[in-house]
């Protein structure tokens, strides 16, 4: 049991995709200035990472080598195409605004990592727990940014007005720069610097050392 | 080499594959289609009524979307010969009015046509010759009329939907749909406090002529609205979608029969 347990959860602190494998930022900072947008497409990542971990795993002993990365794609692009038909008709508003994000999920690199990764050595039930690890850490992340842009740049969240904004009569001046892509850079920095003080093993070895000052009698 | 890495057994992998995913790729397109048809429609149908100032999505559910549109007639018109088209010309263009959509033939050489650098002045490229407009009459006279338009911004083509009153000179409403502009700024033309300052301005002036500007500072009269702060090149595309679609070259000579004749 406790290997199921760690399967579902060391992607969330131990091992995030994000903060740790930085992998999948793009969609992080694209779907990031709503929160309830950002709460479909965390299921829609999630799905798509758990079923085309299933499958995957489930042929991984048939699959020819020459063409495994091509049938992986296949399958997640099958899965993405259909998670994106049931959006469009069953959350319609919410499909509007992801637009292209959720096509992008095939190129997500935590759906083909997991795929590549975990799918193809370990058997179907594991694989798909892993899939569902690993996209509740890729939600968590994009969700405590969400949740900053949305309360910052907006006022509000999940679309409640939490801080009325001086437009509207109130006295919060809304942050443009959270609307805006780099924030997301900004504070998925911050996360990953406040997980990295509480989780020392995370932070990497320095690949350089700054040399010190030289004094002008060693420079001559 | 093992027996799942041999040519045969990668072909009838790779061929395997292709079917299944096949299948349940358009299987899910096939069967979720309707449903996706309906969604688009209400969509539209709901653009058009907030603009006509019929709907507010904080506050009214999707379930009295029918009801309200219920009351809009749907017509196609003829850009090029400026004419409301009649169900014969819709049967030989093939238009069916319960399913054709203006946007998804944007790129169809039967449907829509370049538009010439001068007169392109909403910068959009293509036009659809055969736009839909709304309108709701009431005992024989328009109360209504609701317009497709569109054009260039800053970052991308703003669409939306302009509502005039019965006389088709008052406005009665403006809503955008879909934009790229920039959040905070651009994307303001959706605040609800700058659309509110449409409702009652003129467009045509005395010599019938597009008389309506969005205009830098504080606009004045009936013929000037303020242009939105931090936004000049959003509030310039749309002065000039405004001078376009409701100018000579497209929805005016339309417009001005409606004003004189009726439908």
């Amino acid at each position: 049991m406790s290997s199921v347990k760690q399967i579902l959860l060391t992607p969330l602190f131990e091992n995030n995709p994000i903060a740790l494998q930085i992998l999948g930022v793009c969609s992080a900072l694209a779907v990031t200035t709503q929160l309830s947008v950002t709460l479909v497409m965390c299921v829609a990542l999630t799905t798509v990472t758990a079923f085309s971990n299933l499958f995957i795993s489930m042929i991984r002993n048939h699959m020819p080598s020459s063409i495994r990365i091509i049938v992986q794609m296949t399958i997640i692009a099958s899965l993405v195409i259909a998670v994106d038909q049931f959006l469009q008709a069953f959350a319609y508003e919410i499909s509007k605004n992801l637009s292209v994000f959720v096509g992008l999920i095939i190129t997500n690199c935590i759906v083909m990592g997991r795929a590549e990764a975990f799918a193809m050595k370990n058997p179907p039930g594991l694989s798909f727990l892993d899939g569902i690890g690993n996209g509740m850490g890729y939600s968590l992340v994009l969700v405590v940014v969400a949740s900053v842009r949305e309360l910052f740049g907006s006022g509000s969240l999940l679309g409640f007005q939490i801080l009325p904004l001086i437009e509207n009569g109130g006295w919060y001046q809304a942050n443009g720069l959270m609307l805006l892509s780099p924030s997301a850079f900004f504070i998925i920095g911050f996360f990953i610097w406040a997980l990295r003080s509480v989780k020392k093993d995370q932070v990497e070895t320095r690949e350089f050392r700054m040399a010190s000052h030289s004094t002008e009698e060693g420079a001559f | 080499m093992s027996s799942k890495d041999s040519t045969k057994r990668t072909l009838i992998v790779a061929f395997s594959l292709c079917v299944v995913c096949s299948i349940v790729v358009s299987g899910t397109a096939v069967i979720l289609k309707p449903m996706q048809d309906a969604n688009r429609i209400l969509d539209r149908n709901k653009n058009i009524l907030s603009a006509a100032g019929l709907f507010d999505p904080q506050q009214d559910g999707d379930e009295s979307v029918a009801e309200r549109f219920s009351q809009f007639s749907t017509y196609v018109i003829d850009l090029n010969e400026q004419q409301v088209l009649g169900n014969e010309q819709l049967t030989q263009l093939q238009i069916d009015i319960d399913s054709y959509d203006q946007r998804l033939v944007i790129n169809d050489p039967n449907y829509s046509e370049a538009l010439e650098r001068q007169e392109d002045v909403a910068n959009i490229k293509r036009r659809v010759i055969y736009p839909m407009i709304y309108v709701v009459e009431e005992e024989e006279q328009i109360e209504t009329i609701v317009v497709p338009i569109s054009g260039y911004g800053l970052w991308g083509i703003l669409y939306g939907f302009l509502a005039l009153e019965g006389d088709a000179n008052t406005v009665k409403g403006l809503a955008f749909y879909e934009l790229k502009e920039t959040p905070g700024l651009g994307a303001e033309v959706r605040n609800p406090r700058w659309t509110a300052l449409w409702p009652g301005k003129k467009i045509y002036d005395e010599a019938g002529e597009v008389g309506l500007r969005v205009i830098k500072g504080q606009g004045t009269g009936d013929y000037q609205i303020d242009g939105l702060s931090g936004a000049t090149l959003t509030s310039r595309g749309v002065d000039n979608l405004i001078q376009y679609w409701l100018g000579d070259d497209a929805y005016g000579p339309i417009l001005a029969q409606l004003r004189e004749t009726g439908l």
